[in-house]
């Protein structure tokens, strides 16, 4: 009983986080049709960013709740700079492009991140254990479990529900859908579609950053931590349905549990329980879970 | 005849030619000749599938295969001769992909990259984490034997090794030529336009993308075979893990789909500007492939060789 109770709680921390990720990640497949290989770069600059910033309050003598807006902000600053300054600066100029070209740009950029982390940062790690020491540990089912892996949950969950909220409840997002739907249609209505791809793309970029800037507390930063991130969240998103956001939640739900089930029973396969999963479900499901139905053209 | 005897003896002196270049230039040039070849060839096959509009985001399956193949025979049935190596590496990862082809030729787009990726993260998965198989370590391979003789000085195993690896680019390029003018390697064009349309025209995309498929697996593992014999050594994240897949689209882009010479052309020079970039700046070698991956993308999307067409044409105009 204790064993499933941990398994549980593991797989949700776990999901919910991947679900922040690819969250991002999925919503610009979704709206711009690219599959960014650079998403795993946003995380890593998230993470370096919120720990450089973390650790330089705790040296300047703030509390350590301080932790938890810097994490927001800097999950939105890596948004903002890194996600607007490539979308103006490279992607824009790819929209016309073969998808698997636009890929393998987005591939080139994930290198450019990851080495740029390095010379900006340096290859130490990094620490900014503050707001995990901060909230403290709760006892579930007679264990101890600190309480800052468990706000990933609720952080995850307003994500979710913003993120439907917003598509379902507003007039950008029913733009959005058109953007989605058709964006040449969009064009036709008297869309500024551009001017939604930037928007999109800056808050993909967001939330792959907030995924990187929320786990920094929890581990050493230290270079290439995006890259297994990446690929793990590659599968959620696929195995939902690319551009799905309830595809994105069962897919992070489905991955996080079997890796958490496999952590506890087949320790260290979890990476290979995780692409086996991902690939039985793509053999009988080949677009995702929650692919939309597709007309075939002649 | 376009594939006649007397492209067989251009194929012969060009390999000839070659390898008397092997002789000539210094050992580090010889290996980065080595690696830009056996990349080449991995290279090679994700051309015969981006013929057809096919990018495939787990070529380091084939490549890993192949690489561990060589190690697991040595090490385990004790072969030691380099062409039954190669032969049997190659073999190995033919039916594997041709196996795996059932499956693949169903697949399309993003979706044909990612159930590669699938397939090549769950061996990269495997052998990461067992240590038989040396983690995340791998491990090291004995000097192999060239028709039962075992060379004392490395440098000849090196250019044995080099002789045997023109040879079989030779061939491989010959095959490949051969295919890509066939009926059945022109469909390929037609598939990457509308594959409804080949439908019509009474042939079968899905048994064409097989082929296309198995023939990239066979060149995939071959390439694996040649980096791990080159190299002496295995491991995962420089041969299995998907990483290795980019680079190997990377390098595709970089030389451009247009000929089948570059893929080797474009591998050695990507070979070079690596050990430069990393001679230049340890930190920053990512950044400045990277960055020449960004920049031919946005000006040059044909690739290295687009713009050597290019600078002949113009001399000839």
């Amino acid at each position: 009983m204790d064993t499933a109770i941990t398994v549980v709680l593991d797989g949700l921390v776990f999901s919910s986080y991947l679900f922040i990720v690819s969250f991002g990640l999925t919503i610009i497949f979704g709206v711009m049709g690219i599959l960014n290989l650079a998403h795993g770069g946003f995380y890593t600059w998230g993470a370096y960013t919120a720990a450089f910033l973390i650790g330089a309050a705790a040296n300047a003598g703030w509390p350590d709740w301080i932790g938890f807006p810097i994490i927001f902000v800097s999950a939105a600053l890596v948004g903002v700079f890194l996600g607007l300054g490539l979308q103006l600066g490279i992607l824009r100029f790819l929209r016309h492009r073969d998808e698997s070209l636009v890929m393998l740009g987005t591939f080139g950029i994930l290198l450019m991140l990851e080495d740029a982390i390095m010379m900006v940062f340096g290859t130490d790690p990094y620490f900014a254990y503050q707001p995990m020491a901060y909230l403290g540990h709760v006892e579930i089912g007679g264990i101890a479990r600190d309480r800052y892996s468990l706000s990933m949950v609720i952080v995850a969950g307003v994500v979710a529900l913003a993120g439907w909220l917003i598509l379902k409840g507003t007039r950008y997002g029913k733009l959005l859908s058109t953007v989605i739907y058709s964006h040449e249609t969009a064009q036709a209505v008297g869309i500024d579609v551009s001017k939604f791809y930037m928007g999109t793309f800056v808050l993909g970029a967001a939330a792959g950053a907030l995924g990187g800037a929320y786990i920094a507390p929890t581990t050493s930063v230290v270079p290439g931590l995006g890259m297994e991130v990446i690929v793990m969240s590659f599968a959620v998103v696929v195995i939902g349905g690319l551009g799905s956001i309830p595809g994105a939640l069962a897919g992070s739900l489905l991955i996080g549990l079997v890796r958490a089930i496999a952590v506890h029973e087949f320790p260290s396969y979890e990476l290979f329980v995780v692409f086996v999963v991902m690939a039985l479900v793509l053999t009988f499901r080949r677009e995702g879970l929650f692919a939309p139905n597709k007309i075939r053209t002649i | 005849m376009r594939f006649g005897p007397h492209r067989i003896v251009r194929f012969a002196l060009g390999s000839a030619l070659l390898i008397v270049v092997g002789l000539l230039v210094p050992g580090w040039l010889l290996n980065q000749l080595m690696f830009g070849f056996a990349r080449g060839l991995a290279v090679l096959g994700l051309l015969v599938l981006f013929r057809a509009g096919l990018v495939s985001l787990g070529a380091a399956l084939y490549f890993g295969l192949g690489a561990y193949s060589i190690a697991l025979l040595q090490r385990g049935a004790g072969i030691d001769d380099a062409i039954v190596l190669v032969l049997l590496a190659s073999t190995i990862s033919t039916v594997v992909g041709f196996v795996l082809g059932f499956l693949l030729k169903r697949y399309r787009g993003i979706f044909f990259a990612m159930m590669n990726l699938a397939l090549s993260m769950i061996l990269y998965g495997a052998v990461v984490k067992n240590r038989t198989l040396g983690s995340t370590d791998g491990f090291s391979i004995a000097q192999p034997r060239f028709f039962g003789m075992l060379f004392t000085d490395p440098s000849h195993v090196k250019l044995a090794l080099f002789s045997l690896l023109v040879v079989v680019v030779a061939g491989a390029m010959y095959f490949v030529q051969i295919y890509l003018n066939s009926t059945l390697g022109w469909i390929g064009a037609a598939i990457r336009d509308k594959e409804i349309r080949v439908e019509y025209l009474g042939y079968s995309a899905e048994r064409a993308i097989h082929i296309k498929y198995t023939i990239s697996a066979c060149l995939g593992g071959l390439g694996g075979a040649f980096l791990a014999l080159t190299l002496g050594q295995v491991d995962p994240d420089s041969m299995l893990n998907w990483v290795v897949s980019g680079e190997l689209l990377f390098v595709l882009i970089f030389s451009g789909t247009a000929s089948i010479l570059a893929p080797f052309i474009g591998s050695f020079l990507f070979e070079l500007l690596r050990t430069y970039a990393l001679e230049l700046t340890p930190i920053a070698w990512q950044f400045i492939i990277g960055g020449t991956l960004v920049l031919l993308i946005l000006f040059a999307p044909n690739g290295v060789w687009s713009i050597f067409e290019l600078m002949t044409s113009r001399k000839r105009t």
